[in-house]
């Protein structure tokens, strides 16, 4: 395959012997390991945070995996039934835990487990260090929507912060401020103003005066005595102008009654959730990018003649299992997994452009025939799920997972099938399967749009159907949330046939707190 | 660039916070759990934790999420056998009921409750929560019997194998030291005198052997002094603290007579467990005493005491004059906390009643802790229960409740043992 003609670092000896393959692994072979795939990513231009891997066990993975992803994290009950649900799960058998977690953070946190053999600690390695990684750094939407350097301070300062309210105002006030952010915390994201890098010293010194400022910003905008230059004849001003998306963030801003401290929290939710919005948009992409990545190095490295046989086998069995895709029709299918789509879609990019077809030139002119590693990066870099698959699905890779898209519209008493993988079906079903990775498809479209300031200063919110479907169960009970937060009345209306407004869930005072 | 950190013996425990959060959020369902559990265990049983359940729809996370109906499009992979255009009948059960109920499960998570463990100790802590031995500090107090053996300090006297080699060598050295002290402040005079004569150019020869014999005099006066001697001899010393007994005894009184039937046994059984549970939660060592009674009373084993019929007709005072024996026999009421329970349908014959009274006042309450009577039964009370409805009202650590049917056990229980007020105060 790909053979390296840069100059090697001064640790590879000029006659090639392979690493040890022995399953248990050392510190000192981890480094040997590590040594090698760094050479390699190198090479292959893979641009990445300084690592930090951690190597802890079995029961501090599934304390990581209470924690969402968070090395550090507030004290929440929420993380506490995880944890529970994980290491109910774990216990019983009915699940294995990942063999890694990766912080998006520089440096970048990766956490091995100590059960993990030789073979998989370097897959892993591979993976988690240098695959999630350089994506991190280089994905535009991490880019742009978090600041790795300043996050591990940032959730420090958010989990001494709770823990200091807790002690100052009791755990069940806080508690429940918490569980109305959470409910919200997917409305929480501003999707089109990019936030500040700020850093922890900032913040701290920030906050104090955010708290005096913002409270007296809301005493202005709810006052009651009557305003002398104000004529009562004058049009009421909508408020808010424009309808606004980001839920929590109106809250932390204008909830009348919100203590200083409640705001605070509200607003350490938002940031928290604005940190893992790049995360959900590029599940596919990050994780093909991750796999492609484990598979061309370790694949690199046998090419050397620096892993063994052995080592191989091992790692190309768990590298299957992990991109397995079930068929639709296996009792084991649960939707598209995200790691075979993900890693066959690179692999595709790189044949496209070594190898590319007549049919491929036609479908993909700019990238056929061209540097794979340029295409690849370029790919990696300004892409979402959405875009990528809309992008870079190609018919072949359609035929392989033999596709097929289903319509179910529900004043129908059967379901349609609107495409399968043949020469009329390629477009119709890339554009549907990127449609299926777009967010603001998946999350409901709910928007602050009225906020009565001048009388009873009852909320009011507008849900926007997509595609005609309803919006959840759940709704009574998330708004009974918001009214913990905005503590006047709150509704939300849709649009029905007539153009009418139509109030599909409220909340008044006379509801109690969520329970 | 990468650096390893080997984290594997920090803690582990970094969501034990959360946990706890959790289990106080849920601290209703998990208690309602625990005493629905409480009913399903054997007497023995105490080791294990709990299975704790909770309806999963007491703890979701709610978030606005999409509904069902409208539009959806999905693709799927492995084609076998569609084709563009093909349509597909759907379930008859769903058709015609868009917004029908089952949350829409993204998650694949359906409605299934929520089962998890708790530990041993949080299971009984959950389980006892606000109750307490009655009148466990006052008489506390009064029953310090059992003796532990403390070092209390040094002193001069004891045997041998007691004594304490540093401190005595310690008192040697300064014993040495007091003694010599005036002795070697002369010697060393000396010395200067003599060294001082010697480096005179003209001989002193008599006053040097003068000071000489005086210095060998001084250094053997000093040799004298014992190395050790009795006086410096430290022995550690001990003494007797009078701790409160972790013993206890449980007395099982319970009426076999043929008016009793397997049921009302199982009630008994229960109202037993709880109370071997709660004792075990005070104290180390626990030994039950099994007596049954119908006209006769004997002690026997467990299974025999729930499981073996009889017939016969009733005297209780038969039962509390065998435990009052095996009381005065066995289990001293110095050494042992003394508790006993007593469980009958109340069936007494009426003239033993009275007896059973003073039995109990001049007998076994002087010598037990708290002695409680369950009575299980749908009918009117009789006369036991008269008899010591008057015993209540003169003597705090005795109780009676009265059981209807097996849901009331828990709650009579929990009456019985209820945090007094007055105590907290």
């Amino acid at each position: 395959m790909v053979t390296t003609n840069k100059k090697k670092p001064s640790t590879v000896t000029p006659q090639i012997k392979p690493l040890d393959d022995c399953p248990d692994w050392t510190f000192e072979l981890l480094e040997q390991y590590q040594t090698e795939i760094a050479r390699v990513a190198e090479h292959y231009r893979l641009d990445t945070y300084t690592n930090q891997i951690e190597v802890i066990t079995a029961e501090q993975m599934m304390d990581a995996y209470a924690g969402v992803g968070m090395p550090i994290g507030y004290n929440h009950w929420t993380f506490g039934k995880k944890f529970i649900q994980t290491e109910q799960t774990y216990k019983r058998g009915q699940m294995g835990l990942a063999y890694e977690i990766v912080i998006n953070s520089s440096p970048c946190i990766s956490y091995l487990m100590e059960e993990n053999t030789m073979p998989m600690q370097a897959l892993v390695m591979a993976h988690a260090c240098y695959g999630h990684n350089s994506f991190f750094k280089g994905n535009y939407l991490f880019k742009s929507w978090t600041d790795a350097s300043s996050i591990i301070d940032y959730l420090l300062f958010a989990k001494n912060y709770i823990a200091n309210c807790e002690n100052k105002y009791g755990i069940d006030d806080v508690e429940a401020t918490l569980d109305a952010c959470h409910a919200l915390m997917n409305h929480g994201v501003d999707r089109y103003k990019r936030p500040q890098k700020i850093s922890l010293d900032e913040e701290l010194k920030r906050q104090k005066e955010r708290e005096e400022y913002l409270q007296s910003q809301v005493n202005m905008l709810w006052r009651t005595e009557p305003n002398a230059n104000k004529n009562n004849n004058e049009p009421k001003y909508k408020f808010p102008s424009e309808p606004q998306e980001n839920i929590l963030y109106f809250i932390e801003k204008n909830a009348p009654l919100l203590k200083p401290w409640q705001r605070e929290i509200v607003r350490i939710v938002r940031k928290i959730s604005q940190y893992f919005y790049p995360q959900k948009q590029t599940q596919v992409m990050n994780e093909g990018w991750a796999c492609f990545w484990h598979y061309t190095i370790l694949n690199h490295l046998y090419d050397e003649g620096l892993v063994t046989d052995k080592f191989m086998l091992e790692f190309l069995h768990n590298h299957t299992n992990v991109v397995a895709q079930q068929e639709y029709n296996s009792k084991y299918y649960s939707g598209i997994n995200p790691y075979a789509l993900g890693f066959n879609m690179f692999i595709d990019i790189r044949r496209i452009c070594e190898h590319p077809t007549k049919e491929d030139k036609e479908f993909f002119p700019e990238i056929a025939g061209s540097n794979w590693l340029d295409t690849l990066h370029f790919a990696m870099e300004n892409f979402k799920d959405e875009s990528f698959i809309s992008q870079y699905l190609s018919p072949k890779l359609i035929r392989d997972f033999k596709l097929f898209h289903i319509h179910d519209d529900e004043n129908n008493n059967y379901v349609e099938i609107g495409a399968i993988h043949n020469e009329q079906g390629y477009k119709k079903i890339r554009h549907k399967l990127a449609d299926q990775y777009n967010l603001s498809n998946l999350e409901v479209n709910i928007q602050i749009i009225d906020a009565n300031i001048d009388g009873d200063r009852s909320l009011t919110l507008r849900y926007i159907p997509h595609n005609g479907t309803e919006l959840g169960d759940s709704k009574e009970e998330v708004l009974k949330h918001l009214h913990y937060l905005w503590q006047f009345d709150v509704k939300i209306v849709q649009e029905k046939n007539e153009g009418e407004d139509v109030i599909i869930a409220q909340c008044s005072d006379t509801l109690k707190k969520p329970e | 660039m990468a650096n390893f950190i080997d984290r594997r013996l920090n803690s582990k425990n970094k969501s034990t916070v959360n946990r706890q959060r959790f289990l106080r959020r849920y601290k209703n369902q998990i208690k309602k759990s625990v005493s629905d559990a409480i009913n399903k265990r054997g007497v023995t049983d105490i080791d294990s934790g709990e299975n704790i359940v909770i309806p999963k729809k007491d703890m979701s996370e709610p978030v606005f999420h999409r509904g069902s109906g409208g539009i959806n499009d999905r693709v799927h992979p492995g084609n076998d056998q569609f084709i563009t255009g093909d349509r597909i009948p759907k379930p008859p059960n769903q058709q015609g009921q868009g917004g029908g109920k089952g949350d829409a499960s993204d998650s694949g998570e359906g409605d299934d409750d929520f089962t998890f463990s708790i530990s041993k100790e949080e299971y009984l802590n959950l389980l006892f929560e606000d109750l307490e031995l009655p009148n466990l500090e006052k008489n506390q107090l009064d029953k310090l019997i059992e003796y532990k053996t403390v070092r209390s300090g040094f002193c001069a006297e004891g045997v041998a194998s007691n004594i304490d080699i540093v401190k005595s060598l310690q008192g040697s050295i300064a014993r040495r030291i007091a003694m010599t002290s005036s002795k070697r402040k002369q010697l060393k005079e000396y010395q200067q005198t003599l060294d001082d004569l010697q480096q005179d150019k003209h001989d002193h020869i008599s006053e040097e052997r003068e000071l000489k014999k005086l210095i060998q005099i001084l250094e053997e006066k000093i040799a004298k002094v014992p190395f050790i001697d009795t006086f410096d001899l430290r022995f550690r010393n001990f003494a007797k603290q009078a701790v409160p007994t972790s013993k206890a005894v449980m007395f099982c009184l319970m009426d076999v007579s043929g008016s009793m039937d397997q049921a009302t046994k199982e009630m008994a059984k229960r109202f037993y467990i709880l109370l071997y549970l709660f004792l075990s939660r005070t104290y180390k060592n626990i030994d039950v005493v099994y007596i049954r009674h119908h006209t006769q009373a004997k002690e026997v084993d467990e299974h025999e005491f729930f499981y073996s019929q009889e017939t016969g007709g009733t005297i209780a005072s038969s039962a509390l004059q065998l435990m009052n024996d095996i009381i005065t026999e066995r289990y001293d009421d110095n050494q042992w906390n003394i508790y006993g329970a007593q469980a009958s349908d109340g069936d007494n014959w009426a003239d033993d009643s009275p007896l059973c009274k003073s039995l109990l006042i001049d007998k076994i309450l002087p010598k037990t802790r708290y002695f409680s009577y369950i009575e299980i039964t749908q009918r009117a009370h009789q006369t036991l229960w008269q008899q010591y409805q008057q015993i209540m009202e003169t003597h705090p650590h005795f109780a009676i409740q009265h059981i209807k049917e097996a849901a009331d056990i828990y709650p009579v229980f929990r009456k019985l043992f209820k945090k007094s007020t007055k105590n907290a105060a």
